[in-house]
């Protein structure tokens, strides 16, 4: 029922929605819930797990029964949150959302904002404006942060309207000031170190916007939120907190229902009753728990005619199902709403998450704060100045405890009284692990409505006088229920990473590349002609390297200079081979460990002059390994001359490769004597393309392959491709991609760190003792003679040959030894079919590998299971006869 | 999320830093010299406080610098912030 006048809200603007379908109306100003309470609406969705009828219990996000989907905004809300528009649509939930992954979001729009400030206020009653007020006195910056639409708190809710004038001034005050911002419709929902805060703003039901807010110091103006009472069907549609009710009819001229009950510890019971006494609302009985209540208060009701019972409560509800009576000592009370006060809690969600502790006060029967974080401090409610009274952790009903099964704590998870019991009687003590047993306060309300009922509950069972020793839950962002999609913000889709394309993306792109991500660049990963898989167009890319030209895009490799006088010893104790005397104009392959001994990464290393080196890294490794190099300069080698440029995006590389491979090059270059005499492996020739586009060419292969590599300033990077393609058109020069790439290397048993290593494997478990000096110290040179890196039954790196040629081995697959089929004894790192080979092949990381040669594996989990010999790792040309053409 | 002062660039957050471990545990002048139970103490054996901690941070986001800082790790409280090679400072606090 609306009553005829008062209220906040506006009369005039009559904003029609729908529930389930159903039409209803409401006035601008209201909640989604208040709306309903006045059209007696009171029941919402059955509860979760027991499926039992349940109505409205609050006016705030601590509600645990009312939840609804509000169209357009794919999230669940409690409705006492959820502003009121003109045709709004909304849908029931039973205590559970569900997303819809065909529109994240509901196609509302979700960004985000960041500020600075000297302080932040969290909460916009009278004790958050007065902060805001006094902090931006001295002309500080201040952000304040308040759940509601409006301004004013607890001065919302009262029947009285003597602080409006002072409401209406400060308000006025604040929205005048410059350097304060004042953010209504917004939800604290994390408090962190060092001030940071993060809240969520609900701009309209469309838009939503995320807040990160660094701020020096944060008060915390939170307030404090009424408990309800656990007793005998305290779950029915009906039974309403107290402070609820007087919001419901203050604010919103909303009276639940036509006979109220009110059961209350404390004083703020007495309130509800006169302002429903006053607002013509029949109002049976107050029954306090108190044996002494305050004789002024209970004076001011009795001469009104209600009934003041002192030291009683109810302690069942009757009802089918919403709210018919309660019982109160033998007797029976008709009425159809019990608005109940169990004592107040400090809302101390966000000091307790910045690491504030709590702890038990008595005479408030409430945790409040301890020790405050660095920065922190708590006013108003929040501090701890809330109504005194008695803590009734529960309302004793018949016979033993842990039978009573209706005394509901937490109705967002359907937890009882007997739920706790049934935890302590299995041994529970604390109040985590009861929490975690019985599920109490880990639903969206986190606990506001059940926490410190379930204490004191807890704390009876166990015979302690109050739940002090037993202190409070942990509390976890968010503090109040979060979108998904509101964190996500913009960084969806095409913004949820960078995407790096090399300069000669859009040719693979016109070539029909199917692209791979390799860390955050896209690569061609084969070029499938019209009717070809994957496999077809690998096997063709693969048969052009090893028997014709084939051309590949290998600007993606990280590059570094490493330029300085220092230089040469500085990657002499970097690389575990020796640079310091690579001649000028020469390439060498080298490898990087950590401190372990384990291969980091690798790569090609160009000494361009005495004081320069370009080193090249993996695709994926390229920052790693920069930030690597940095970190030795910085914190062990300062006296070093040497400095890091990271080049890689300054540069695109086209690798020719294959037996024709010369010729094109001799076409693109005519400038190089391309011969084997003039132009041997690892050495590289600055030139001047036939195009006149200066150019770098080293003879570097990773396939085994004569082959070259083509390095020009990236933005002649697709006229590189193109002068590429022309000069071996004639010879069929074809694009290949990553997957022709593996195999190629594969068959040379070249590893790919990160696949065919993971931080565990030396280079001599790769078969490659001949990259480790032994003259020099270099990073990770000390771990390879330890007891565990020198065992000579480590993993090492061997080829595996299916008995089946056709069977190809799943990477990652398990390896068993036919003397023990239970233990593995290593793991396939990379499979792949070989055209060179005309069968499937594979590298394999296996205990003693090398000692196994010959023999055989199987990889019993494989479908069917696969059995296989175990190879020298270099399965194709073991001598190296390929690289000179 | 922690409000860093690199000591180059300021006050900047957290997400713009990497973190770097115990501060003060210098690479062996000759590894060579240790045996297995002396090079391992090097790599794998660190403190961990409940209390003041010298530690390595690096503004990867930003300068890329690395300097080192002290953090109370029951609070999160920083102490002092100082160049990489430069001795903790006195007043730092804390034992370890």
């Amino acid at each position: 029922m609306r009553l005829p006048r008062g209220g906040r809200i506006d009369r005039g603007q009559v904003l029609s929605f729908t529930l389930d379908g159903v039409r209803r109306t409401g006035f601008r100003g209201d909640t989604l819930a208040s709306a309903l309470v006045a059209d007696g609406a009171l029941r919402v969705g059955d509860s979760l797990y027991r499926g039992r009828a349940r109505g409205i219990l609050t006016a705030d996000a601590g509600e645990p029964n009312a939840f609804v989907e509000v169209a357009g905004l794919d999230a669940m809300r409690p409705t006492t949150t959820v502003e009121l528009v003109d045709g709004l649509r909304a849908r029931t939930l039973s205590g559970k959302g569900r997303l819809d992954p065909a529109a994240p979001g509901g196609g509302a729009t979700f960004d985000k904002a960041y500020r600075h400030s000297e302080v932040a206020v969290v909460g916009g009653g009278p004790a958050g404006i007065r902060a805001a007020l006094e902090a931006s006195a001295d002309g500080a910056r201040v952000v304040l942060v308040a759940d509601d639409t409006e301004l004013g708190g607890s001065l919302l809710c009262g029947r009285d309207h003597a602080d409006d004038a002072w409401l209406a001034e400060a308000t006025a005050d604040l929205a005048a000031r410059d350097d304060v911002t004042i953010l209504t419709r917004t939800s604290a929902i994390g408090l962190y170190d060092h001030g940071y805060l993060v809240a969520h703003e609900r701009r309209s039901h469309r838009h939503e916007r995320l807040w990160h807010v660094r701020a020096r110091r944060v008060v915390l103006a939170t307030g404090a939120q009424q408990r309800p009472l656990v007793l005998a069907g305290n779950d029915r549609p009906g039974v309403m907190l107290a402070g609820a009710v007087r919001t419901y009819l203050n604010r919103y001229a909303a009276v639940p229902g036509e006979r109220v009950v009110v059961a209350t510890t404390d004083d703020s019971g007495y309130e509800t009753a006169l302002d429903l006494v006053a607002a013509g609302v029949a109002v049976p009985l107050v029954a306090d728990a108190r044996r002494r209540p305050p004789p002024a208060l209970v004076a001011l009701l009795t001469d009104l005619g209600v009934d003041v019972v002192a030291g009683a409560l109810p302690a069942a509800t009757h009802g089918d199902p919403a709210l018919t009576a309660v019982e109160l000592d033998g007797r029976t009370v008709a009425c159809d709403v019990l608005a109940v006060s169990g004592g107040w809690n400090p809302d101390l969600a966000l000091f307790a998450q910045a690491g504030g502790t709590l702890r038990w006060d008595d005479r408030r029967a409430a945790f409040v704060p301890d020790v405050a974080p660095a920065g922190v401090t708590c006013v108003g409610g929040a501090s701890g100045v809330v109504p005194p009274g008695v803590f009734v952790p529960y309302v004793a009903g018949a016979g033993d405890p842990a039978t009573w099964t209706e005394h509901f704590l937490d109705l967002q998870r359907d937890a009882t009284l007997a739920d706790v019991h049934r935890a302590q009687g299995a041994g529970l003590r604390s109040v985590e692990h009861v929490k975690r047993y019985t599920t109490i306060g880990t639903g969206s309300e986190q606990g506001r409505t059940s926490g410190v009922n379930a204490a004191g509950v807890l704390a009876a069972a166990l015979g302690l006088a109050s739940p002090a020793e037993l202190g409070m839950t942990g509390f976890r962002p968010p503090a109040v229920p979060v979108s998904f999609a509101a964190f996500a913000g913009r960084d969806v889709g095409h913004l949820a990473d960078p995407v790096r394309r090399t300069a000669i993306h859009d040719r693979h792109v016109a070539a029909g590349a199917v692209f791979e991500d390799v860390g955050q660049w896209k690569r061609p990963r084969f070029y499938p002609r019209p009717g070809e898989d994957m496999a077809a167009a690998v096997h063709r890319e693969c048969t052009a390297a090893r028997t014709g030209v084939a051309m590949m895009d290998v600007s993606t490799l990280g590059r570094i200079e490493v330029v300085g006088r220092d230089a040469p010893e500085f990657l002499n104790r970097m690389y575990t081979n020796a640079f310091a005397k690579l001649a000028v104009g020469a390439a060498r392959y080298g490898v990087m460990c950590t401190a372990d001994g384990m291969v980091l990464d690798d790569g090609v290393v160009i000494r361009l002059a005495d004081d320069r080196y370009h080193l090249t890294t993996t695709t994926g490794n390229a920052a790693t390994v920069l930030a690597w190099l940095e970190e030795w300069l910085q914190t062990e080698w300062p006296e070093l001359d040497v400095a890091l440029t990271s080049v890689t995006e300054r540069i695109s590389t086209v690798a020719v490769v294959g037996p024709r491979s010369r010729d094109v090059v001799a076409r693109l270059a005519p400038q190089l004597d391309c011969g084997n005499a003039a132009f041997g492996f690892m050495t590289f020739h600055e030139t001047v393309l036939a195009d006149g586009v200066p150019a770098r060419v080293a003879r570097i292969s990773f396939s085994g392959e004569l082959a070259f590599e083509v390095s020009v300033a990236s933005w002649y990077g697709t006229a590189l491709w193109d002068a590429v393609a022309d000069a071996g058109r004639d010879l069929g020069i074809t694009p290949y991609g990553t997957e022709t790439m593996h195999v190629l290397r594969a068959e040379k048993a070249y590893p790919i760190v990160g696949q065919d290593t993971d931080g565990t494997v030396t280079p001599i478990d790769l078969g490659m003792a001949w990259v480790v000096s032994k003259r020099k110290d270099f990073v990770g040179r000390r771990s390879l003679r330890r007891a565990d890196t020198a065992r000579p039954d480590r993993k090492q790196l061997v080829a595996l040959l299916p008995a089946d040629p056709e069977a190809l081995l799943p990477e990652g697959a398990q390896l068993v030894a036919d003397d023990d089929p239970r233990r593995m004894v290593g793991h396939v790192t990379s499979s792949y079919r070989s055209a060179a080979l005309g069968r499937t092949f594979a590298l394999a990381l296996v205990e003693s590998g090398r000692g196994r040669v010959g023999g055989t594996l199987l990889a019993p989990l494989a479908e069917p299971p696969i059995r296989a010999t175990v190879h020298e790792a270099v399965l194709v040309d073991p001598e190296g006869a390929r690289r000179d053409g | 999320m922690l409000l860093i002062t690199c000591p180059w660039c300021g006050d900047r957050d957290e997400p713009e830093f990497s973190y770097g471990g115990q501060a003060h545990v210098p690479y062996p002048a000759d590894p060579e010299a240790l045996d297995d139970e002396e090079w391992a103490r090097y790599l794998f054996f660190r403190d961990n406080p409940a209390g003041p901690y010298a530690e390595r941070w690096v503004h990867t986001a930003g300068c890329r610098r690395w300097f080192n800082a002290v953090r109370d790790t029951r609070t999160n409280r920083f102490t002092a912030f100082y160049p990489a090679g430069a001795p903790r400072p006195v007043d730092g606090g804390g034992a370890s």
